[in-house]
């Protein structure tokens, strides 16, 4: 058999490799995406450190302006004119180092906007596409809600990292470093002192911001958990009605609400300590510096300007130390994100098109016979012969180490044969009907279609064969014609209303836009019934040559079933076709039924054939209750059978 | 504003409208602010501690440059006279004024934290109870989106202000104030003179603002169509390839995403103008002080050390105004919830509890469990439309009843009116004698219970989940009730059994199995008279068979009404009803009015032949 379990493996190594990746290299990796706005990084960079050069020459100018005109003029010796001539082109070499400043502020952000968003645009786009490969498998093993917060929050951490972090991770050091350098060269022991004062606000800031993201990122926890049970809440609302549960509820939320109240308390507390000694600790430092810096003026080692820059200056470090906190823990949640984003890119789409078969290639047209060229189809040589659908001792079981759901299926399909499938719940049913379109891979045997292993089939080509129907119609935010045509978007106008009148779901035209009504989650809401009427008919659009129906008439009220049942004859006369039947009414539709039984098509048949020799089948199809054995008459049955198959 | 347009503003209505005129703004603007008032009355105390602290905390916080402009001015007498006691003194009151600023910075955020986050505490409380209370015909037309919306984004809104914001907001007004007197009274030339820095800086801001919010409403609906779409495509990603949806969907997901990166550019190129902008008011303030401060102290007009006060007052100075601005757009969208949940809160209950409620008579038969039930001249009528225009019909108790008609002919109303998630318009529901509507919630939901086919578990154990019918039942209650139901031989079957949890959207459990869940709920809960509406349609036939039987066991001496449209259900019944148009049409035994020609017999050879 084709290496199904070799695929397997690989793709648990991958997801191991994904997982096993630290924070810091998927931030590396990260590079790939960077690369097209290299230039912008490097311009954002380059204004960022002209323009924090500007803001630090600014309390220098001060300094002059002091200790020239003014302590001149100040200290009474001389007459007020020279001192103001001398005050203006230093105003005015401020006010120009201002203007510089804040233009390569503006600049910086301005060019930093559009490199960040286009950077987070293109991951999303590759994260969809990549999700949309990926195998439906995948999909049940992760929450949606996992799934979502990887597109949205965690990209925008990212982002912000990307412009905001990595500019002023480089700008706040060489900061940090230049006003030492500066207040060193103002007074040696001065400069000395204030920055050791300052080097551990750093690892404060970061302890600090550690501490709160914990807090942080519990309370989101449990504020999804009050939104949980809120929804709950509101979605049961008419169980917690009938059942006068009211107060039970409201302790329920009271007890959740509580928890997240001493979680939101405790992070208040903490920004209180915060936010307390990030003010003490420069303001200590200026203190410091004007007791000292004092005593230096009394000795003659500084000037009184120089105290004045050097507060000034010292004020200067302030923002960049507090940010660096800040700015380490988003790096660090940035890595962490990188690596939730990259261990679903770096996940392997387990179902994919045949080697050698590029999708762009597909042959058109569902005439496509076997490609005698691929491999798989010279191992079907001797099944070739044999047309139609054919299941040849399938086998699937979930991926851990569950027990098998199928163990070896065999059934035939001849073209334009319609085949019911009965069993009990859980006998996997819904597991068999998967497998034809490739939602699910067997794990054992294979499926032919035509002879030819489906594997080995293009999977647009495949898909393009197969119809679907599911017992949850899933409908998207979309009009109806969207809906419909949902694949196929060169349907005609003429298909589409060929198609909504054999699934008798004519009363779209009466909604108030008629086709072009939204549907779906986001628009008008449909029943049950209506919806899976509008399921059915984007299943039959294209007339495919093979048709998978989940139990597709569940939620049809007896009469509308009757009608859809008789219309749908017509179409499956043409089409090849698999239907999970739940009731006597659905297996009508078919000419043959077969029964899924441990794992095994246990029994095939016709209805009346399966009524009279299959026990397991009595139980399922006849309402009669066990013991009572009048069970339908085979007149009956003989009746309905005809019927469906005219 | 009159009485009347107030009325007809009334609750949820404004939610609805697209353009509302001033004097409901006003109404509403009122109605928030009653709401706010009542949550902070019991705060009364803590808020005023609150001012004390900030106030101190500010006050010290203006201290320490005024001291350092002092210490400055005394640097040339220490150096002259080698007197340093004046700079001892005020290096001193500088040390105490940063750790009362510090002391009373770190009280006043926590405080202000712990105050805000009881109030959203006590709101979130009031919202689930008044949503828990408001009738079921409210939620009907509320939806549950909008209900877990109310309660959740809108409540994160204002948590989000006392969270991230109050604080900075409370300080920064304080911080503008004090600083502005502090400059005014130290030099009020040079004050003014930074002051008119606030021109261009209110304007800046102004400007800002409107169009952040405008920027800000274009990313959450750029980002919210995103989320729809993807959350589809991956809900349904059986039928995205099945029909090979992936690039039309790449396309439309592309576009989306576009959309929204474009409403993100435009929200950070604001910024990008708006910080830079005010940075600039602030270099410009530092220039005007220096060059008319510098000639000031040329001309012996002030001292050195006022100028130096001022240069570091400057800082405090613009920076409370970015604050603000930043928490404008928090502002806004908490008061825009407020707004919105004032209105729910002020919807009241349709179906009120009574003042005084009845006490229903003791059993007529003591062997009997159920009640009698009587519909008395009964209409009703969503809106305009009549559904029921005149109902009569008695019900004996212990009788089991079938409801059999078309969708549409009424059959629901009548369920949801005996189990009073409606009132009648006209007429009354009785209970062995006595109007539902004064029977007190408590009493009326232990003797009516009504099973749906929305049979809606809830994420916990299956255990828990059947214990809902019986809060504190024990253990062997419950088991004994999925026993009775014959649920207990799949739920044995479970890895975990009854403590196995059901997952988000009722794990691997079948519709089928829900149900009997829900019926074994009901059995535990035992009341006088149960009402099934469709409960069984979703099961497939062992199943049904399975609940068929233990309907029997249930129903038992009880009060029944059971709406179907698969008759197999309505086999087990005493009385069959055929409903069309609100009227009773058929009324009788189901043997008699096979006899008969009518409507009931007609379905009834349907549905034999559908078996087939």
């Amino acid at each position: 058999m084709p290496p199904q379990p070799g695929r397997q493996s690989r793709r648990a190594r991958n997801r191991e490799t994904a997982a096993g990746q630290t924070p810091f290299a998927a931030l590396l990796r990260l590079r790939e995406y960077l690369r097209p706005y290299y230039w912008k990084l490097a311009a954002m960079l380059a204004a960022a450190l002209i323009s924090v050069s500007t803001e630090m020459v600014i309390p220098l100018l001060t300094k002059a302006a002091i200790d020239g005109p003014i302590a001149k003029a100040a200290g009474g010796t001389a007459a007020g004119q020279p001192g103001a001539s001398l005050l203006l082109p230093i105003a005015l070499a401020a006010l120009a180092l201002g203007i510089i400043h804040v233009g390569l502020n503006f600049y910086r952000r301005w060019i930093q906007a559009s490199a960040v968003t286009g950077l987070e645009q293109h991951m999303r786009d590759d994260l969809y596409a990549h999700l949309q490969r990926l195998d439906a498998g995948f999909h049940d093993s992760w929450q949606s809600g996992q799934l979502l917060s990887r597109a949205t929050t965690d990209l925008s951490t990212i982002r912000r990292f990307a412009g905001f972090g990595i500019v002023f991770l480089i700008t706040n050091i060489f900061t940090f470093v230049v006003v030492v350098l500066l207040l060193i060269r103002l007074n040696l022991g001065l400069g000395l002192l204030t920055g050791c004062v300052f080097l551990p606000v750093s690892l404060l800031c970061l302890r600090f911001e550690r501490r709160y993201r914990v807090l942080s990122r519990r309370a989101q926890d449990q504020q999804g958990d009050l939104a949980t049970y809120v929804e709950e809440a509101a979605t049961g609302i008419r169980v917690l009605k009938a059942l006068g549960r009211r107060d039970q509820a409201a302790a329920e939320h009271g007890s959740r609400a509580g928890r997240l109240y001493q979680t939101q308390v405790s992070k208040a507390r903490l920004r209180g300590t915060f936010w307390a000694s990030l003010d003490l600790v420069p303001n200590a430092a200026i203190g410091l510096v004007l007791l000292l810096g004092a005593l230096a003026v009394g000795k003659g080692q500084l000037t009184t300007g120089g105290i004045v820059a050097f507060i000034t200056l010292t004020l200067l470090l302030v923002w960049p130390i507090e940010a660096m906190g800040y700015i380490l823990a988003t790096g660090q949640e940035a890595a962490t994100a990188a690596q939730r984003v990259y261990e679903i890119l770096d996940t392997p789409p387990a179902i994919t098109d045949p080697p050698g078969s590029a999708a762009g290639q597909a042959p058109s047209g569902t005439a496509a016979l076997p490609a005698a060229s691929t491999p798989a189809a010279a191992a079907a040589a001797p099944a070739a012969a044999r047309r139609g659908l054919v299941f040849d001792h399938v086998a699937f079981s979930y991926p851990g180490g569950a027990p098998p759901v199928l163990r070896d299926v065999s059934l035939d399909l001849r073209p334009g044969e319609t085949v019911a499938l009965v069993g009990v719940t859980g006998s996997g049913k819904t597991t068999l009907l998967q497998l034809v379109p490739r939602l699910a891979e067997v794990t054992g045997g294979a499926i032919r279609l035509d002879g030819t292993d489906i594997r080995a089939l293009p999977l647009a080509q495949l898909r393009r064969r197969t119809g679907c129907a599911f017992e949850d119609p899933t409908l998207f935010s979309a009009s109806v014609r969207e809906n419909v045509s949902f694949g196929a978007q060169e349907a005609t106008e003429e298909a589409i209303e060929q198609a909504l009148a054999a699934a008798q779901a004519g009363f779209v035209y009466d909604l108030p836009w008629g086709l072009d009504t939204r549907i779906g989650e986001q628009g008008m809401a449909l029943s049950g019934g209506q919806r899976q009427r509008v399921a059915l008919a984007r299943a039959i659009l294209t007339r495919p040559e093979i048709l998978i129906f989940d139990d597709p008439l569940s939620a049809l009220d007896v009469h509308t079933e009757a009608r859809v049942t008789e219309a749908l004859g017509e179409v499956l006369a043409n089409s090849t076709a698999l239907v999970v039947a739940h009731r006597p009414s659905t297996v009508m539709l078919a000419d043959r039924v077969a029964l899924l039984a441990d794992g095994v098509i246990a029994a095939q048949g016709t209805h009346r054939e399966l009524l009279a020799a299959e026990p397991r089948y009595r139980e399922l199809m006849s309402a009669a209750e066990p013991g009572e054995q009048d069970g339908p008459g085979p007149d009956a049955a003989d009746h309905g059978l005809t019927g469906a198959r005219r | 504003m009159t009485e009347q347009t107030t009325a007809a503003w009334r609750g949820i209505a404004a939610e609805e409208a697209d353009e509302i005129p001033p004097s409901l703004a006003a109404f509403l603007r009122l109605r928030s602010r009653r709401l706010l008032t009542s949550l902070l009355r019991p705060h009364r105390r803590t808020s005023l501690l609150i001012l004390g602290l900030i106030v101190v905390a500010n006050i010290a916080a203006l201290a320490g440059p005024w001291l350092v402009g002092i210490g400055v001015d005394d640097v040339p007498a220490l150096v002259r006279t080698h007197d340093a006691n004046p700079l001892t003194l005020v290096v001193i009151g500088f040390g105490v004024a940063v750790l009362v600023q510090a002391v009373c910075t770190r009280n006043f955020i926590a405080q202000i934290g712990r105050m805000g986050s009881s109030v959203v505490l006590e709101l979130r409380q009031r919202l689930f109870a008044h949503f828990q209370a408001l009738p079921v015909a409210f939620h009907e037309r509320y939806t549950t989106g909008r209900v877990i919306s109310r309660q959740v984004s809108d409540i994160d809104a204002i948590s989000d202000m006392f969270d991230e914001g109050l604080d900075s907001l409370v300080s920064a007004v304080f911080t503008l104030l004090l600083v502005g007197t502090g400059m005014l009274l130290l030099d009020w030339p040079l004050a003014l003179v930074v002051m008119a820095g606030f021109l261009p800086l209110v304007w800046l801001t102004t400007w800002f603002r409107r169009e952040s919010a405008l920027a800000y409403r274009r990313t959450r609906e750029t980002i919210a169509l995103v989320i729809v779409h993807f959350v589809e495509t991956f809900g349904g990603i059986r039928a995205v390839q099945a029909f090979r949806r992936e690039e039309r969907n790449e396309e439309i997901f592309t576009e989306l995403n576009e959309g929204y990166a474009d409403a993100s550019l435009r929200s950070q190129r604001l910024l990008a103008v708006y910080f830079p902008g005010v940075t600039m008011v602030g270099d410009l303030a530092i220039v005007a002080i220096l060059l008319y401060g510098g000639l000031r102290v040329i001309d012996h007009d002030m001292k050195v050390g006022v100028l130096v006060t001022f240069l570091l007052y400057l800082q405090r100075f613009f920076d409370p105004l970015q604050d603000l601005s930043q928490f404008y757009s928090t502002f806004q969208s908490a008061a825009a919830a407020l707004e919105k949940i004032s209105g729910v809160l002020d919807e009241e209950p349709a179906v009120p509890e009574p003042a005084s409620p009845a006490a229903l008579p003791a059993r007529s038969d003591p062997a009997h469990t159920g009640r009698g039930v009587r519909f008395e001249g009964v209409r009703f009528g969503y809106r305009e439309a009549v559904v029921l225009p005149r109902l009569d019909l008695d019900i004996a108790a212990g009788q089991t009843i079938a409801v059999v008609g078309a969708t549409g002919a009424g059959k629901t109303t009548i369920a949801r009116l005996l189990a009073r998630f409606y009132d009648p318009n006209e007429g009354r529901v009785l209970l062995d004698g006595v109007d539902l509507r004064s029977l007190s919630e408590d009493e009326l939901r232990r003797q009516v219970i009504m099973i749906t086919q929305e049979n809606f578990l809830f994420s916990g154990t299956i255990a828990e989940n059947i214990e809902l019918g019986k809060p504190a039942a024990s253990r062997a209650e419950i088991e004994a009730a999925a026993r009775a139901i014959g649920a207990d031989e799949f739920i044995s079957g479970l890895p975990d059994g009854y403590d196995q949890q059901v997952g988000k959207r009722g794990g691997r459990i079948s519709a089928g199995q829900r149900q009997l869940i829900s019926f074994a709920r009901a059995f535990l809960a035992a009341p006088a008279v149960l009402v099934l509406d469709e409960a069984t349609s979703l099961l497939d036939i062992p199943s049904e068979r399975l609940v068929q039987s233990a309907l029997r066991t249930i129903l038992t001496g009880r009060t029944a009404v059971i709406i179907a449209h698969r008759l197999s259900t309505v086999e087990i019944a005493d009385r069959v009803l055929v409903i069309d148009d609100g009227q009773i049409v058929e009324d009788g035994s189901p043997a008699d009015l096979l006899a008969t020609d009518g409507e009931y017999s007609a379905l009834h050879t349907g549905w034999q032949e559908s078996l087939a």
